[in-house]
């Protein structure tokens, strides 16, 4: 089979088109808030907040309102949680979010448990891009634009609130917007991702991309484009693998991201391991 | 009148406290335009504590801090205050390079969007010219040393072009060649009419270019005039008596170099 039939056929169905899209646009905008998440250390802070919107999701469907907006209300206050108990005991940074995020998330659980409803948990837990409503689309269209533009607005100063935030302060950057900002735009992105990969796989799309593209480049720029072209193209052919292997669309995509930042890490041309074998060979 | 024009930074009894525990005590200055106070004084006197306070980053218990007459938070937009802390606490793998690093200095003079202007990178060539530090301009942040960093973060502040230089040791692990450079950097700027305010633990330098001394311990022991404050008396009030011939000596050479002679 040619290599063009291959990705044009399974277009015939009408939900491999939208598939196919939704998994563009989701690679897109995680990959591109994946660079901060890395440059800031936020790694541990995606996978809280991914797991933390669960209970604001199920109650979204329960009041039938868009499960962005529950979603969003829970990230976001599950961050208050953890900076608000950091504060106030002398318990570590990650084991607070640790705590808070699981306490949503076992919430999350219960709620979808105890609600007479069609919830799927599968769905929310391992993504279902390959059956998204209309609905979905529409929801994850918006959160995707809202974010892209609001990271190309505020690119340098997010960008210069990660390097160095003492500076960001002495120019009079509002910094404590800029962070709530970057937390906004996490929580919002999150939802966008857990259509396709789902809650538990969510922090792989915005971290991986970000990681990858870090070891091949030391420009932002750079970095940011090759995030771009490594999640969008994780995302697209893992939705064609998923649909021929007839497997998990998540981990299909997620697993093609994994194997990209592990070649990334082999054949970087400066930070790859096979450049510093050949350097230390070199010396000695 | 005159005076009130004439005075740059305003320090009016700040007291500094962290977790409860005080590390500078009402601290009052006036620092005139067009001066450099070299600020002297032991580990933990709380030098580093009062650049922050005049920066705003510590919230004072008492008192306020006024430059040009208004509060640091309405001057920081107009980038007239610049300032260097004495550690950066950056992520030297960050990938950014010398030049985006100056670069970032330029932000407060660029619309929404940062993007440089053909005056933005004039400037950052010529701080990094004013450093010696073009040869380095598209090197990645971390693949400096020591004291070239400091230069280019040194360079980020000049490119800022703010008239008040809050300098916290900024020569610290920087070559005697380099630290000269960087003094008569200083008495250019001061020939233009910038404050500037310099931590330092030379104290040989100190009489060969701040006109000013601010002696800290905790609290303002002294400040004026080098040639009137800076005397014996007042360096062993400061290093708390502790101040060993070795110091001292280096310092009265600075001073009087033909006694010493
Ligand atoms: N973030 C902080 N939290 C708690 N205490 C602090 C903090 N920063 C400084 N201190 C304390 O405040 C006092 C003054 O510190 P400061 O950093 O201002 O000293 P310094 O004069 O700059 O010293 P050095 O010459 O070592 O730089 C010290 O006793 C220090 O232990
Ligand atoms: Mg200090």
């Amino acid at each position: 089979m040619d290599i063009l039939h291959w990705f044009t056929l399974p277009l015939q169905h009408e939900f491999m088109v939208k598939a196919v899209l939704v998994s563009m646009v989701v690679g897109v905008v995680c990959a591109v808030l994946s660079c901060y998440m890395t440059l800031k250390g936020w790694a541990l802070m995606g996978d809280a907040v991914s797991h933390a919107v669960l209970p604001g999701v199920v109650i979204a469907y329960i009041l039938n309102i868009p499960f962005a907006i529950g979603a969003f209300v829970f990230g976001v206050s599950s961050v208050i949680a953890i900076g608000y108990i950091k504060e106030k005991t002398r318990i570590r940074e990650d084991t607070v979010i640790g705590l808070v995020f699981t306490g949503f998330f076992a919430l999350g659980l219960v709620l979808i448990s105890k609600t007479p409803s069609n919830i799927d948990l599968t769905h929310i837990l391992f993504g279902n891009v390959l059956g998204i409503s209309d609905q979905d689309i529409i929801q994850t269209l918006i959160i995707s634009a809202i974010t892209f533009v609001t990271i190309a607005i505020l690119r340098k100063d997010l960008l210069l609130f990660c390097f160095d935030p003492t500076h960001a302060r002495s120019i009079g950057l509002n910094t404590g917007m800029l962070y709530y900002t970057l937390l906004s735009l996490l929580s919002l992105t999150a939802v966008a991702g857990l259509q396709t990969v789902g809650i538990i796989l969510v922090v792989a799309m915005l971290v991986t991309p970000g990681a990858t593209a870090y070891l091949l480049s030391d420009r932002f720029d750079y970095m940011m484009l090759l995030a771009i072209a490594s999640g969008v193209l994780s995302s697209v052919l893992g939705t064609y693998i998923s649909f021929y292997l007839d497997a998990a669309t998540g981990g299909c995509i997620v697993v093609l991201q994994t194997l990209f930042f592990v070649a990334a890490m082999i054949f970087a041309p400066k930070h790859g391991l096979l450049v510093r074998m050949r350097q230390k060979q070199a010396a000695a | 009148m005159t005076t009130s024009e004439s005075i740059c930074i305003e320090v009016e009894n700040v007291t500094v406290a962290y977790h409860n525990k005080v590390a500078l005590h009402g601290a009052n200055l006036q620092l005139r335009t067009g001066s450099i106070y070299g600020l002297v004084g032991m580990n933990g006197s709380g030098k580093s504590t009062l650049f922050k306070a005049i920066m705003g980053f510590v919230k004072p218990v008492t008192g306020r801090v006024l430059i040009k007459g208004l509060p640091i938070h309405k001057v920081q937009k107009s980038s007239l205050v610049a300032y260097v802390p004495q550690a950066e606490e950056v992520d030297w793998n960050f990938p950014v390079s010398v030049w985006d690093v100056v670069m970032m200095g330029r932000y407060g003079y660029m619309n929404v969007l940062r993007i440089p202007r053909l005056k933005d990178k004039r400037v950052v060539r010529e701080s990094l010219e004013r450093v010696q530090m073009s040869e380095f301009r598209d090197r990645q942040i971390g693949e400096l040393s020591g004291g070239q960093k400091k230069r280019a973060f040194l360079a980020r502040a000049l490119a800022q072009q703010a008239t008040v230089l809050l300098l916290d040791e900024p020569f610290t692990g920087v070559d005697i060649k380099t630290e000269k450079t960087m003094i008569d950097l200083l008495l250019d700027l001061k020939q233009q009419g910038h404050t500037i305010l310099i931590s330092t633990h030379d104290l040989a330098s100190v009489t060969t270019f701040c006109d000013q001394v601010i002696l800290i311990n905790r609290t303002i022991l002294a400040y004026g005039d080098t040639s009137e404050v800076f005397t014996e008396d007042n360096l062993s009030q400061t290093f708390g008596g502790a101040i060993s011939d070795l110091s001292l000596n280096k310092s009265q050479l600075a001073r009087s170099p033909k006694e010493a002679l």
